[in-house]
């Protein structure tokens, strides 16, 4: 059923769009964590402006479909002058896509931390940044980390959108091959394989830093 | 504390196999459950279907009394649904229509599925349409997993530009040159062998491919002539230059094994080159007669 010949003389293609796959999430995961930091902080603060500035992100982002959000980059950006091809296209459109889940998560894990400890910080001589440095982060990172490793493996899987815009990655390879040899089920079942190899790793550090942080705690 | 740190790569290891036997388990159910006869895998001797008598294709479509083709959707000229009445018009759709009212009597017990290039000979192999009418290239590669009817329309393979382009044909493309096309299709291995070191960018269907190179992600698109004409009807900024570099006959895919849906398939674009009809259904979409009869 599934023939290895698939694997082997495919495997410039194969190994040349996993390269691809892993930077673009690789870039993609760094951009949208700290993007996703920035975006929750303005949400947080007490500038009113910055609060809505910060909610408006979020919930564009996280309301319209990925593959629109990949197309402004792709499709949208030459209009106004700027052309990026579709491995950049695809990896913003990732970056900006996860870090409004990422902003959520994050916003979600601080406000979590019960008020009465702030108020109990601050009344006891504590700073606003010295409260949260010692009081109100160390606890909410905590809370943040399982939800945030979740949207680090959905974004290594939402890579796959790259295909669409002709990005270079495992998935569109994967298409290239399946187009060449006919053989569908061996050249998307070496495709998951491969995303497997990358995600499964992923999955296990990530519930190995879960359980640091829980006995830690 | 030590004990479950020496667990944990074990348990990974474990879960990394269980989950490749998942995905190829995963893969072998995809392709018995795509097939709609509870008989053999898609690729696996197709003669099996045939031998079985009442099981052929063209049983199954009097059976049913409506034959179901696979068509584009998105191709001007060729298969294009109209967004309006949500028709779908072309050159293969009336094509599909003479084969279903020579098969049934009547030209409009056809059902019409969308394919692309990509989905087109799984789709007919795991017998979700009975045959290919879709701008489909006759190429030896895929007479191995497919077979082809009668050539029913000669194209060739060009280039579309914007308008005012420095690229004027073939000889302008470099390995530099962004070339645009769609995954799947002849046209991206012709240009790749024709220049050297030449990467196309490939996409879905001929609608995204069109769309990159109206974005300026490209400045060729190349594919069949005929429906890089229908893009200029699209939108007049850009123009076929060059004239054709390949020799790109369509034929109708059907199902291997399939002798007398091939013949009957044959008959009817017999009938309709000697009937006239033909060169009537030719002008009505390509604009002008065809250059030479069969």
């Amino acid at each position: 059923m599934i023939s290895p010949d698939i694997l082997t003389d495919n495997w410039d293609l194969y190994l040349e769009g996993i390269r691809n796959t892993l930077s673009a999430s690789l870039l993609a995961l760094a951009g949208s964590f700290i993007l996703g930091v920035i975006v929750a902080i303005m949400r947080i603060t007490s500038f009113r402006l910055l609060n809505i500035l910060g909610a408006v992100y979020v919930e564009f982002f996280r309301n319209i479909p990925l593959l629109l959000v990949v197309y402004i980059f792709f499709l949208g950006l030459p209009a106004l002058g700027l052309t990026l091809n579709g491995f950049i296209s695809g990896t913003l459109g990732l970056m900006v896509y996860t870090s409004a889940y990422i902003a959520e998560a994050v916003r979600a894990g601080i406000q979590s931390v019960p008020i009465g400890q702030t108020e109990a910080a601050r009344s006891s001589g504590l700073t606003y940044t010295q409260t949260m440095r010692h009081v109100v982060l160390p606890q909410a990172v905590k809370i943040v980390i399982p939800p945030i490793t979740n949207q680090f493996l959905n974004l290594v899987k939402n890579s796959s959108i790259l295909s669409v815009v002709s990005g270079f990655d495992l998935m569109y390879f994967g298409d290239i091959v399946n187009s060449y040899t006919y053989d569908t089920v061996s050249s998307y079942a070496f495709v998951a394989v491969f995303y497997l190899i990358l995600t499964i790793p992923l999955s296990i550090a990530s519930n190995a830093l879960e359980r640091r942080l829980l006995r830690s705690g | 504390m030590m004990d479950r740190a020496g667990r944990l790569p074990l348990l990974g290891i474990l879960l990394l196999i269980t989950m490749l036997i998942a995905a190829g388990c995963g893969g072998n159910n995809k392709a018995g459950n795509g097939n709609a006869e509870p008989s053999n895998a898609p690729s696996a001797e197709p003669g099996n279907d045939a031998e079985a008598g009442s099981d052929t294709v063209l049983s199954q479509i009097t059976e049913r009394d409506k034959l179901i083709a696979g068509v584009k959707f998105d191709t001007k000229l060729f298969g294009l649904k109209d967004p309006g009445s949500g028709n779908v018009e072309g050159f293969d759709i009336d094509i599909a229509k003479a084969i279903a009212k020579k098969l049934l009597g009547d030209e409009t017990k056809l059902e019409l599925k969308e394919v692309t290039s990509k989905t087109r000979m799984p789709m007919l192999n795991n017998g979700e349409i009975d045959l290919i009418v879709a701008t489909m290239t006759v190429t030896d590669e895929r007479k191995k997993e497919v077979d082809f009817s009668e050539i029913y329309f000669n194209a060739g393979q060009s280039l579309l530009v914007k308008k005012g382009s420095a690229i004027r044909g073939l000889d302008d493309v470099t390995k530099d040159t962004k070339v645009v096309g769609v995954k799947g299709a002849t046209s991206i291995k012709n240009i790749e062998d024709k220049v050297e070191g030449l990467r196309v960018q490939q996409f879905e269907n001929y609608q995204e491919a069109f769309n990159a190179l109206k974005a300026g992600q490209g400045d060729v698109l190349t594919t069949d002539n005929a429906i890089l004409y229908g893009m200029t009807k699209q939108d007049s900024n850009y123009e076929v230059v060059g004239g054709t570099f390949t020799d790109e006959p369509y034929g109708i895919a059907i199902k291997k094994g399939q002798a007398d849906l091939v013949t009957a398939v044959n008959e009817v674009i017999a009938e309709l080159k000697s009937s006239g009809e033909y060169d009537r259904i030719y002008e009505k979409w390509i604009g002008e007669k065809p250059e030479t009869k069969q």
